[in-house]
């Protein structure tokens, strides 16, 4: 483990009276250095910062929408599908995406470069549909928009 | 105050004019932190006898007295433990959005109501529990509280800021207690409750965002002042969420007691492309649906809503046009609710799944008369059953569609099929794509049986 990640679990511990309560902030951590997914590494990282067991985070991690336990690509592209999103055309966006990116819903390219995945209420109900880009929330997207979407993306 | 459009006062967003105040320096300059000085000044109580002045009742969905809530956290000297306080920041009830806009436009409104509720209840150590996927309002909120820190404005309180991970359980208090300590976030037995026994088992108040933020204008006005807005039992303002077919979506902060129709027709542009408007879901995902007739009667206040058979939960609107098939809406509210079941709890974690199965089934073809009663049924046996409302909300907003669009549920079997044809707005509607390939709408093998 990176000196790095342990330090700064190390600084969330302190900000709680029980080092439990660091376990969640420190997979993020531990997720965002791991290119977006944990490997059993980082839950031997964790466990090992914070005094518990790898199968305990583990148990954490599951529970929990945002925790990857398998590996994505670099762009994570999330659709709310909830109802305020499909009323206003969630599920058209949805299928530019399959058609632009040529995966399934779920799937990620065969470059690395995009994991496409539907999801519940992102919290941005007036402002349908929302399309979350790594955690960034990208606001009133159409299907037309898509494919400068994923040029954008691509190309930086 | 800044007048909204006449429409009445706003409360929370005063000083904004429509923007965001980021900066402590103008916050300040706008009058900020003037209710943080004078609430120094009072005593506990005298805070909580304000504020049960003000009529203040909890903004995130149960609409309970916030004073009260305050009230029942023992006094330092009874229980001698730290006392926390617990605001849940983690809005996930499909439709709503006005916590994030307020953490976004105000953050220092907010977090000055932390540290006079914190004071409230004699507590120094403050939590905010705010959803994963608010990233963005996770750093202006950080940005904000380094401001306060850097000035030494927090007064020997701590406030740590500490995400979730995607879980819309963790809105449960108890849920969000226990994912607070690190846990996976499920809910408690109650009692004891977190006033008593809360956060690592010590005395703690858990408080909507909305909630928080109206604390320092009720102290600026007065409660007797902010009482006079709204209406009885419903005084101040909120923010209510509006979205779905309307063509103008968005936050609006109005006083309680605004009809519902002015907000949809006027307020919100109306809906568009000449459509009607079929139904609206007043107050969150959780609550049950009000026909377009229905709309033209309710105010938007606890009485009037709660008076039509609803309930105001978490101010969020959900306006549907003619083109929404109602056993299309229902599968993908039952799918959120099967979702997000934390598991714990037998009809919860089956039921909802039922329901959802009940109602491919409609939506397929495959249905019969009977299936209407079968939802009502494994509804009515999730219902008051489990440690929490999640499963119940399931069962109450489909119970609430079934009844009110029942023709159209009819219509499902005698069409053997859905009679939208493929033309509904909801057409294709997506469940969340982490749920397993065999999850899907399989046959349900004879429930009542199982249930019996």
């Amino acid at each position: 483990m990176s000196t790095g990640l342990y330090d700064e679990i190390q600084k969330l511990r302190a900000e709680y009276p029980d080092e439990r309560s660091a376990v969640m902030p420190a997979l993020q951590l531990a997720q965002a250095e791991h290119g977006g997914w944990l490997p059993e590494e980082a839950f031997r990282e964790v466990a090992d910062a914070l005094d518990t067991t790898p199968a305990y985070c583990h148990s954490i991690a599951s529970f929990y929408d945002m925790f990857r336990l398998e590996p994505v690509g670099a762009f994570q592209l999330e659709v709310c599908t909830n109802i305020s999103c499909a009323l206003r055309g969630a599920q058209g966006v949805v299928d530019a995406l399959v058609d632009e990116l040529g995966i399934s819903v779920g799937e990620t390219t065969e470059d690395g470069a995009f994991t496409l995945r539907t999801v519940e209420c992102l919290g941005g109900c007036g402002w349908a549909t929302v399309v979350a880009v790594n955690n960034r929330h990208r606001l009133n997207v159409s299907a037309a928009d898509v494919p400068t979407l994923v040029r954008e993306l691509r190309h930086g | 105050m800044a007048e909204n459009r006449a429409r009445g006062p706003e409360v929370i967003f005063a000083g904004t004019n429509g923007g965001a105040v980021t900066e402590l320096a103008d916050y300040e300059a706008a009058g900020g932190l003037t209710a943080l000085r004078r609430a120094l000044t009072m005593t506990p109580d005298e805070l909580i006898a304000e504020l049960n002045t003000s009529g203040l009742r909890g903004r995130g969905g149960a609409f309970f007295p916030t004073g009260r809530k305050w009230s029942f956290v023992p006094k330092l000297d009874q229980i001698a433990k730290p006392h926390y306080l617990v605001v849940n920041a983690d809005e996930s009830e499909p439709g709503t959005f006005k916590d994030r806009e307020i953490l976004l436009r105000v953050p220092f409104r907010f977090l000055e109501g932390c540290l006079i509720a914190a004071r409230g209840i004699e507590s120094t150590n403050v939590f905010v529990y705010i959803r994963g996927e608010y990233e963005r309002e996770f750093e202006v909120l950080v940005h904000a509280l380094e401001q306060l820190r850097e000035r030494d404005l927090l007064g020997g309180v701590t406030i740590v800021v500490h995400r979730g991970a995607g879980a819309y359980i963790c809105g449960e208090e108890t849920a969000l207690l226990e994912s607070l300590e690190g846990k996976r976030g499920q809910p408690r037995t109650k009692p004891p409750f977190p006033a008593i026994a809360g956060l690592y088992a010590a005395p703690t108040a858990v408080n909507n965002v909305e909630s928080i933020a109206t604390v320092p204008p009720i102290l600026e006005l007065g409660g007797a002042e902010y009482a006079k807005l709204g209406v009885e039992n419903s005084t101040g303002t909120r923010v209510f969420s509006l979205s779905g077919n309307v063509a103008r979506p968005g936050n609006h902060e109005l006083p309680h007691g605004f009809p519902l129709r002015e907000l949809i027709y006027d307020v919100g542009g109306g809906v568009p492309g000449g459509r009607k408007l079929k139904a609206v879901i007043p107050g969150g995902s959780s609550t049950p649906i009000l026909t377009a007739a229905e709309v033209e009667q309710v105010t938007l206040d606890f009485d009037s809503i709660t008076a039509a058979g609803s309930a105001i939960g978490s101010a969020a609107v959900i306006a549907i046009d003619d083109r929404a098939c109602m056993v299309q809406l229902a599968i993908r509210v039952s799918q959120f609710y099967e979702h997000e079941s934390c598991g714990k709890c037998t009809p919860c974690r089956v039921g909802t799944r039922w329901l959802t199965q009940i109602l491919q089934k409609l939506e397929d073809g495959r249905g019969a008369y009977t299936d209407l009663d079968l939802l009502l049924d494994v509804g009515e046996r999730i219902n008051g059953t489990c440690l929490c409302p999640l499963g119940d909300s399931d069962a109450i907003a489909v119970a609430s569609y079934v009844a009110k669009f029942r023709a159209e549920f009819l219509a499902h079997v005698e069409e053997g099929g859905c009679p939208f044809h493929g033309a509904s707005s909801l057409e294709g509607i997506l469940a969340p794509s982490d749920v397993p390939a065999a999850h899907g709408p399989a046959e349900i093998a004879r429930p009542l049986e199982v249930v019996a």
